[in-house]
């Protein structure tokens, strides 16, 4: 029954891919995103309740890593496909079959990937993101869509095809240890000090610069700022929170490989030194960016580089690392889809061109300050919670410098953005955006999405539940390989 | 049968230093496809007696996916685009070649220094792979025209495969599948983008993708 349930997982939106490809009518055909993202939810949230017993040589299944990240992504995409209901009525003048059925594609790929215990099976399901990701970022179809498209495809395909290398050489570490083929990670694991060092070294910085590229951690994020800036609201989101994670885990799946190998200490100082260094290059971007949705493209890089940094703190900043990938997707996506909103009222995503969002659009302005708030970690949102943690576990672990750098970056990440956020809210409005905005009403169909995000991670801060507590424990201990 | 694959990884080397001084984009195309072909040929080698049919698809799918279908494609792409036949280096030809000489080097030494299972102590499959790599990388960022690029993401390919079949005798399915499909749908994607930007752009200059520049 349960493997049945996390095959579904996949199943179910590669189905519905499948219908929306063949769907005739081009007005009711975006219903299918909210339809299998409600029944995705339920799988995984029943997933998410019962745990599953899963095979330890099984190539794909729900095990605790996966049962501490995908229901978040899942609940992440119905936001993004309940927005996408009435933002595909308000660009009707698109054809949307491709549009739908890649949105639905990408949802059963990253259902794949964070289920793939398999090495092979997990750089497969991450290139096909990649690559269904494609049609999605240029929707807009205008020259600067394509020009990030370009980019993205370029600086991603080198990062998916150093992973793959990475993969061939954690492959040989394998063989080389003596192992017979088997690239299950439980295998890999289970081969310990086995597996041939040198090698292993290797594939860990390959995989770490590949997935890290598929992850945006600087200095590998060149491609974020185009893709974020110049696709729709949804596709960013679903970006920022669902495509990262799986590349998070993926590099997750390799580090408790490393630990059982006995090299956690060397991936540690890796992933600490790469999250700083995000933290530190997304901060200084912060400062100097002048368009509000790339902004979230570089507070994305930010957000990469906590992930990594609680991830190289032990049991705790692991489990703080998890929590956040839900309070972090969450919120982003509220800001990604109230931006969406305020940018299509403003004509403009640059302060040099909008002024006054707060006089013309004023639910979404409050949206965006909200978010804006949430995810430069106010209390009580959920961001504030997560970075707490990922902080109380660098003091444990005796890294007060790290500690420090960082919350000096998360300082400067705040003047950034509260910059950018005021500097297009406030103000009287140009009749340019006036006159824009007039033809773009706010609906409750582009209010509430972002709303329900924005209070889910309110909720999620005030009242952690203990199940997910214990199941972002439970996946801490899968990759650290403890008892 | 693994000193023939040594002569190919050899002949691989050397065109990879082709591409790097090829200064006319139909040569650097027949070269990437040349080294389709001699990639496509080296499992079989590699396997002798023991190939099976799903050996000789891979094969014959490789040679014709790296050697005539995307070669091909680039072919059309340059036509239609009707760009000019010049590959116009941001990273000029001689100190390319030097780089890639050096890394060639490189390359052997890093192989040597690194533990090899003794039946593949003799091969050259590994130094052949990193320097097939970062000849990859060169012309990714030395390279200004899409088609070059694409050309240098393909020879970066090449590299990854080169060291994918050391892993063939024990994980095939994987290295099959992982290769075909990363070449055959990144580099149709790619086409794809590529005829797009040309129709965005009329031009093939990536210099002109320059709005975004922060």
């Amino acid at each position: 029954m349960t493997t049945l349930g996390s095959y579904g997982l996949i199943a179910v939106p590669l189905v519905g891919a499948a219908v929306a490809a063949v769907w005739p009518s081009e007005r009711s055909r975006p219903w299918l995103l909210p339809v299998v993202g409600v029944v995705h939810l339920a799988l995984a949230l029943a997933l998410l309740g019962h745990a599953p017993a899963v095979a330890p040589g099984a190539w794909l299944g729900f095990d605790a890593l996966a049962r501490a990240v995908l229901p978040a992504v899942s609940m992440l995409f119905l936001g993004c496909a309940a927005y996408a209901v009435s933002y595909l009525r308000i660009r009707a003048e698109r054809p949307n079959r491709v549009f739908v059925a890649m949105l639905l594609l990408v949802l059963g790929l990253l259902s794949a990937g964070h289920q793939a215990r398999h090495l092979g099976l997990l750089w497969i399901a991450t290139e096909a993101v990649t690559l269904a990701c494609v049609p999605l970022l240029h929707f807009n179809g205008t020259p600067r869509a394509y020009e990030a498209t370009w980019k993205y495809l370029l600086v991603g395909g080198t990062g998916i095809a150093l992973s793959l290398l990475g993969s061939f050489c954690l492959g040989y570490a394998s063989l080389h240890g003596g192992g017979r083929g088997d690239l299950t990670f439980a295998a890999l694991a289970g081969q310990g000090r086995e597996l041939s060092s040198p090698w292993l070294l290797a594939a860990w910085v390959l995989i770490l610069a590949g997935y890290g590229t598929k992850m945006g951690l600087a200095p590998m994020h060149t491609w974020k700022p185009d893709a974020y800036g110049e696709a729709p609201g949804i596709v960013g989101a679903l970006l920022a929170g669902g495509v990262t994670t799986v590349a998070f885990t993926a590099i997750l799946r390799v580090r408790a490989v490393m630990s059982a190998a006995g090299a956690g200490a060397v991936a540690d100082r890796t992933l600490l030194a790469l999250g700083l260094f995000s933290t530190a290059v997304a901060a200084l971007f912060l400062l100097g960016t002048r368009d509000f949705k790339r902004m979230l493209a570089y507070s994305s890089v930010e957000h990469m580089g906590i992930l990594s940094l609680g991830a190289a703190l032990g049991g705790a900043g692991l489990a703080a690392a998890l929590f956040h990938v839900w309070s972090n997707g969450w919120t982003k996506a509220a800001l990604f889809l109230s931006a969406g909103n305020l940018r299509r009222a403003a004509g403009s995503a640059s302060m040099d061109h909008v002024r006054g969002l707060a006089a013309v659009t004023p639910r979404s302005a409050a949206l965006f300050v909200a978010g804006m708030f949430a995810v430069t970690a106010l209390p009580p949102f959920a961001p504030f919670f997560s970075e707490l943690q990922v902080v109380q576990a660098g003091l444990l672990a005796g890294r007060g410098a790290a500690v420090g750098v960082f919350l000096f970056c998360l300082l400067l990440a705040f003047l950034g953005m509260t910059r950018v956020v005021f500097g297009v809210v406030d103000g009287r409005p140009p009749p340019a955006v006036r006159q824009q905005a007039v033809r773009f009403a706010e609906t409750a169909g582009v209010l509430a999405p972002p709303l329900v995000l924005l209070g889910l991670s309110l909720g999620l801060g005030l009242f952690t539940p203990g199940l997910l507590r214990t199941a972002w424990a439970a996946a801490a201990t899968q990759i650290l390989s403890l008892p | 049968m693994s000193e023939t694959v040594n002569v190919l990884v050899g002949v691989v080397m050397g065109l990879n230093l082709l591409a790097l001084a090829s200064s006319r984009l139909p040569l650097l195309i027949r070269t990437v496809s040349w080294q389709g072909v001699l990639l496509g040929v080296m499992p079989l080698l590699l396997e002798g007696a023991h190939a099976d049919w799903r050996l000789v698809g891979m094969a014959a799918a490789t040679v014709l996916g790296k050697g005539v279908l995307i070669p091909a494609l680039l072919r059309r792409a340059m036509r239609a685009a009707r760009i000019d036949r010049e590959v116009e280096p941001l990273l000029g030809y001689v100190p390319s070649l030097l780089l890639g000489a050096a890394g060639t080097v490189a390359a052997v030494a890093l192989g040597r220094g690194l533990p090899l299972l003794p039946e593949h102590a003799r091969s050259l499959l590994v130094p052949g792979a990193l320097a097939s790599v970062l000849t990859g990388f060169v012309l990714l960022t030395g390279r200004v025209k899409a088609i070059s690029q694409v050309c240098g993401y393909l020879i970066l390919e090449n590299g990854i495969y080169l060291f994918g079949l050391l892993l063939l005798g024990s994980t095939p399915l994987l290295v099959e599948s992982g290769i075909l499909l990363d070449v055959t749908v990144s580099v149709f994607v790619i086409g794809i983008i590529v005829d797009r930007i040309q129709r965005a752009f009329d031009s093939m200059d990536t210099r002109k993708l320059t709005i975004l520049r922060e």
